[in-house]
């Protein structure tokens, strides 16, 4: 072996050495702040947390676009069909007076909410795309009362990393990270175009996440859990979605 | 230095010139990381078009709104509505991971291949044309050259023509850049950190429908780029792209 060959073996050592530990620190610090997402476990993985990642890192707080009211589509459409479970039409009857959004884990003061009480809350209105993931969209006035607003009512703890909710129709559930949960136009919907949320869009109550798709918009929610690990809910890959082999994380 | 090689500077110039590959490591390796992204992204593509054949211009558009075209396939949604009388299986969970996934490998490729085009002068060797090439005599020359299907000259084996030039130029700079910049203009994230991104295609449906004719005309260059691969010697090319080394003895006729 020249003396060339075993400089270059002991640098390309060096360098492999580094490049391992730094891609350990990097894995470190991801983790640490956040930006690795749950469904990072599968071949995908890897492309899941560099887009994650880096929309946490480039667009944490911007604003979805909002549209000037021409923009208000004239068609808006209600995808699959209206939840039809005798519960969910018992509550409807009532004019959903009866339903409660429930809110719990890691919260100081773990409270239930109708939807009389979450009208009386300061409410916001936007006027937002909704794209789904096969491509189709609609712009629509979305009105509500943003998500921060009820945390901050039942006092979340500081330790608090995602908030995961649960819709009426058993099997559809699916999580947001705080930057989300915490993001001024998250909405716990409860308007649409002027008048009551329809049931063909999710009423009585949709949590709308206007910087991600569609799907991430769960529709008649009913319970709030905010958690520090994603672990103990389904197979613990943040929602209903990676199970059924949808993206975790909707903003791509 | 020079004692440790052993050579004379004169002589290792010519043992250089007669190794220099055809196409570099850095080209080749890229090249073939691109082919793979490019097949992965294609047939992810195609499975996520699927699920709604329809196209739009403007921001939104969904199957209540008149459509600026729809791809006379049927569709892995039964609310589209094709004319078919079935729906073909959902694939759009791995397809969209896979799509994503492939994006990251090819923009990252790309990024390499453009650092490594502009510091080693390869864009400016290799892919502009020079100016003398550009005229309209010149360009038309190398098109009736190559419909006559002449044989490539000996210049060809080292480099590329003007017209090859031409094609990966625009292949380089135009399509790959736009197909990524309008698949990220899809992002509702995207969207909402860079508006302008979206706005200056006419909004996030149009950004789609241009992303839809540039992945056509990049299937196009496909086609036409393993055309000429075969007019041109399909192993002596295939070989020069894998093992860097053109062929010793002229297999093009």
């Amino acid at each position: 072996m020249s003396n060339l060959s075993r400089r270059k073996l002991i640098t390309t050592g060096m360098a492999a050495t580094a490049g391992a530990s730094g891609l350990a620190v990097a894995a470190r610090l991801a983790n640490r702040y956040g930006l690795i997402p749950p469904d990072h476990g599968s071949v995908y993985g890897p492309g899941e947390t560099l887009t994650y990642a880096a929309q946490r890192l480039l667009t944490r707080h911007s604003l979805a676009r909002e549209f000037p009211r021409s923009e208000i589509s004239k068609t808006p459409f209600a995808n699959g069909e209206p939840f039809q479970g005798e519960a969910f039409k018992r509550l409807q009857a009532g004019g959903f007076a009866d339903w409660r959004l429930a809110v719990d884990g890691m919260v100081a003061h773990p409270a239930s909410f109708s939807p009389a009480q979450l009208t009386s809350y300061p409410s916001s209105s936007q006027i937002t795309h909704l794209a789904c993931e096969e491509g189709w969209s609609f712009i629509a006035e979305w009105t509500g009362v943003p998500l921060f607003h009820v945390l901050n009512v039942v006092g979340t703890l500081p330790q608090a990393r995602y908030v995961v909710y649960f819709s009426m129709q058993r099997g559809w559930w699916d999580s947001i990270d705080m930057a989300d949960a915490l993001h001024p136009q998250t909405l716990v919907t409860y308007g649409m175009n002027g008048g009551a949320l329809p049931v063909g869009h999710g009423g009585p109550l949709r949590l709308r996440v206007p910087r991600q798709l569609g799907y991430k918009n769960v529709k008649y929610i009913a319970r709030l859990t905010v958690t520090d690990s994603l672990k103990g809910f389904g197979k613990g890959l943040g929602s209903a979605s990676p199970e059924g082999g949808y993206a975790w994380y909707a903003g791509i | 230095m020079a004692d440790v090689a052993g050579f004379p500077s004169h002589a290792t110039a010519i043992v250089a010139d007669t190794r220099t590959p055809r196409h570099t490591a850095t080209v080749r390796i890229t090249h073939w990381i691109t082919t793979l992204c490019f097949f992965a992204l294609l047939v992810s593509g195609i499975e996520i078009v699927i699920s709604h054949p329809r196209f739009y211009w403007g921001e939104t558009g969904n199957v209540l709104t008149p459509s600026l075209f729809v791809l006379p396939i049927p569709a892995s949604r039964s609310t589209v509505p094709t004319g078919y009388g079935f729906v073909l299986p959902d694939q759009n969970g791995w397809s969209r991971y896979l799509h994503f996934q492939a994006a990251w490998v090819a923009v990252l490729t790309g990024l390499v291949y453009a650092a490594f085009g502009l510091f080693t002068g390869h864009f400016r060797r290799n892919l502009l044309p020079a100016g003398a090439d550009l005229s309209w005599r010149a360009i038309s020359s190398a098109i009736a050259k190559r419909l006559r299907f002449k044989p490539l000259g000996e210049a060809e084996d080292r480099s590329y023509n003007v017209l090859q030039r031409l094609t990966y130029v625009f292949v380089v700079f135009v399509l790959f850049p736009l197909v990524v910049w309008t698949g990220l203009a899809m992002s509702p994230a995207v969207a909402s950190a860079f508006p302008f991104a979206v706005t200056v295609f006419g909004g996030q449906q149009s950004a789609r429908t241009i992303h839809f004719f540039v992945s056509v005309f990049l299937v196009v260059f496909l086609v036409v780029h393993i055309a000429m691969i075969c007019l041109a010697g399909f192993r002596n090319r295939m070989r020069a792209m894998i093992t860097g080394r053109a062929s010793a003895h002229k297999e093009h006729a």
